[in-house]
């Protein structure tokens, strides 16, 4: 067990591939970012530089080359970069990747994965603010994997890139500093499988990367005001864990769901969707979406603090859930 | 390469024949998606197939079953897969759209315009990556070089210099084009198609689609270029529009093929006589046969004959295969 951050975690698991698999590639630009964890690239690409590719700002192509790689059998790890770069890739997405199995009548498999990162960058205005979860979870044939802790990652991803079948795994943009103790060696975490972080008995609240760290922020306030709240990480989208939120769900009988994406047709309403479909009985109160408001992000950051979710809306909505009123943040 | 002219010919007359009997299917609502035929583009499929080797990868796109065909695939599978049926070569999931035959080198099979030049190009980087000397084949018509996708892909190709061989069937030559009334068409401010390719530095050739030995032997010297790792490869494939490929759906307006047409020349007339005398590629070959002694009139009646019960074959094949079961769709989305 050390201490490590996002970036080291990705490296550990994608040197091991590199040692393990003569053929595995990685392509994509600042795979670990912009930001210092930039740094940590260069040691990685110094040993495997020959399987490492930085290709040009054609991001449908480039999925569409690993995609074509992966139907051959070649595993690559191809990195989009920031969410909104991937929708110029979303035909080689929704069109080839999700369809490919199915329409080939499950003979051919797409074993490839994708890595964007996600979130709100505090300026990072309309263009480079995306959490584009549900559009891609629209999509049926991809696996999304969410991680927020640097050991799930690590476990995560190479259960991820071991797949069979496409997948899509996403980090937070302010992920790569983040740190936690990550175990040595090479493990896998099965996908579909969330993750009970704080246990309560009077709310759930079901979210995924970054946002886990807002719920335990927002349930250690509410605990001061005698709230105890239950924090899931649901640490996969695809396959989601539908059982541990129904149970979690069954034993608080509220439900407020946070999601850094945009309100409408977002995670956030199909977790508040499923449950009220299969746990309805559970429910002393209708759940609550806490997501970012379904506008544009705006360019400065008194806007885009207005219009994003935070651990306060998260507390808000918890409190109304707890005292029967329906909320909306 | 030494080329099996006999059996290049009946190839490409069971691609012919199974045109024609989808087009019968179509019309007796036996399945009703929109659907593209091959008919006037045999001798490309054919002659590209015979540079190929059996490692080799391709990737197709919504006009694929001349090529699913030339690579071997058994009529009877690719035509119970265009019904839909769960004996068809991707269970009846992928129907004439998405018709692929993995067992023959064949990766996922795009419908989506340009889809086929980027798939092939990712298939070109793993078997450049896995060592060896297979080589990646892309399949698009003229319409493809529109896509933004493409030109990326060219561009990568030529970057990391992928083996991979695009072939461009460019069925827009004497096409009426959207301003004629007629499908869409090639739509491009570039005069030539082989500048796009040249632009990247990929090396291209043209030649007559109508004529096998031609695509051949520049099929066979793209093939060499890509399997000794020089890079990718352009063919700018031209040939005439079948006229029943003008309208949106399909329509056989030239009729069943009369293969008499290829030794007797007063059964050609009427509106399509110019289609029949040069660009229907079967009865030019039939024709070059007959004239050079490769075959008689006998044989080639014979093989056809041979061909149209194979057909008739199949299409029973596929009209009393099963459908499958409505839920087995969710097997197929994951792995």
């Amino acid at each position: 067990m050390a201490t490590k951050n996002y970036a080291d975690a990705m490296l550990d698991v994608l040197s091991t591939f590199m040692e393990e698999d003569p053929h595995f590639a990685v392509m994509g630009n600042e795979v670990l970012g912009i930001g210092p964890q930039a740094l940590q690239f260069e040691p990685f690409q110094r040993k495997y530089g020959d399987r490492i590719h930085f290709p040009p700002c054609s991001e449908a192509a480039f999925a569409a080359l690993a995609a074509g790689a992966a139907m051959c059998g070649q595993r690559i790890f191809a990195h989009l970069g920031l969410a909104p770069f991937s929708y110029p890739a979303y035909s080689t997405i929704a069109n080839e990747i999700a369809t490919a199995r199915l329409s080939s009548g499950g003979l051919i498999d797409v074993p490839v994965t994708l890595h964007i990162s996600h979130g709100l960058l505090h300026g990072g205005a309309a263009q480079h603010s995306e959490s584009p979860l549900s559009i891609y979870w629209n999509l049926p044939g991809i696996e999304i994997v969410t991680p927020f802790e640097a050991a799930d990652l690590k476990g995560l991803l190479r259960t991820a890139i071991k797949s069979d079948n496409p997948t899509l795994v996403v980090t937070h943009a302010f992920g790569y500093g983040v740190e936690g103790e990550v175990p040595d060696g090479d493990y896998e975490i099965p996908l579909g499988q969330a993750a009970v972080k704080r246990e309560g008995t009077d709310v759930t609240i079901v979210t995924y990367s970054l946002m886990v760290g807002m719920a335990l922020e927002a349930a250690a306030e509410l605990a001061n005001e005698g709230i105890e709240a239950e924090v899931i990480d649901l640490r996969t989208l695809v396959p989601l864990d539908e059982q541990t939120i129904l149970e979690s769900v069954a034993k608080t009988g509220r439900l407020v769901v946070a999601d850094e994406g945009r309100l409408r047709c977002g995670v956030a309403s199909e977790i508040a969707a499923t449950v009220a479909e299969l746990g309805f009985d559970s429910l002393k109160a209708p759940p609550a979406r806490v997501a970012r408001m379904h506008v544009p992000v705006p360019g400065n950051q008194v806007q885009e603090a207005y219009m994003s979710p935070t651990a306060a809306k998260i507390v808000a909505a918890a409190k109304e859930v707890v005292g029967g009123v329906p909320a909306r943040v | 390469m030494s080329l099996d002219k006999k059996r290049a010919l009946e190839s490409m007359l069971t691609i012919r024949r199974f045109e024609e009997t989808v087009v019968g299917l179509f019309l007796e609502h036996e399945f009703m998606t929109h659907y593209h035929l091959y008919i006037g583009q045999e001798s490309t499929g054919v002659a590209l197939m015979e540079a190929l080797g059996p490692d080799d990868k391709l990737a197709t796109h919504h006009r694929n079953h001349g090529h699913v065909l030339a690579r071997g695939a058994d009529p009877k599978h690719a035509l119970a897969e265009i019904l839909g049926r769960e004996t068809g070569l991707n269970r009846g999931v992928g129907g004439t759209l998405h018709m692929s035959d993995p067992e023959r080198g064949f990766i996922s099979t795009s419908s989506i315009v340009g889809g086929s030049i980027s798939l092939a190009t990712g298939a070109g980087f793993a078997l450049k990556s896995q060592g060896g000397d297979a080589v990646a084949v892309g399949l698009f018509g003229d319409g493809a070089l529109e896509e933004g996708v493409s030109y990326e892909s060219l561009n990568l190709a030529a970057l990391l210099s992928l083996p991979v061989v695009y072939v461009c069937e460019n069925n827009s030559e004497g096409a009426l084009g959207s301003a004629g009334g007629g499908f869409p068409t090639s739509v491009s401010a570039v005069d030539d198609l082989t500048k796009i390719p040249r632009t990247f530095g990929i090396p291209v050739d043209t030649v007559d689609g109508r004529s096998v030995d031609e695509v051949l032997a520049v099929a066979t010297r793209a093939v060499a270029h890509a399997r000794e790792r020089k890079g990718p490869y352009f063919i700018h494939v031209a040939t005439a529009r079948f006229a029943g490929s003008q309208p949106l759906w399909p329509t056989l307006p030239t009729g069943e093929t009369d293969i008499s047409m290829a030794w007797d020349a007063s059964r050609m007339a009427g509106e399509h006589e110019q289609w029949y005398r040069e660009h229907d590629p079967v009865l030019r070959y039939a024709r070059e046969l007959l004239a050079a002694g490769e075959i008689d009139q006998e044989e080639l009646g014979a093989i056809d004959e041979r061909v149209r019960a194979r057909i008739a074959d199949a299409r029973q094949f596929a009209l009393d295969s099963a459908r499958p079961a409505p839920d087995a769709a969710l097997d197929y989305v994951f792995a």
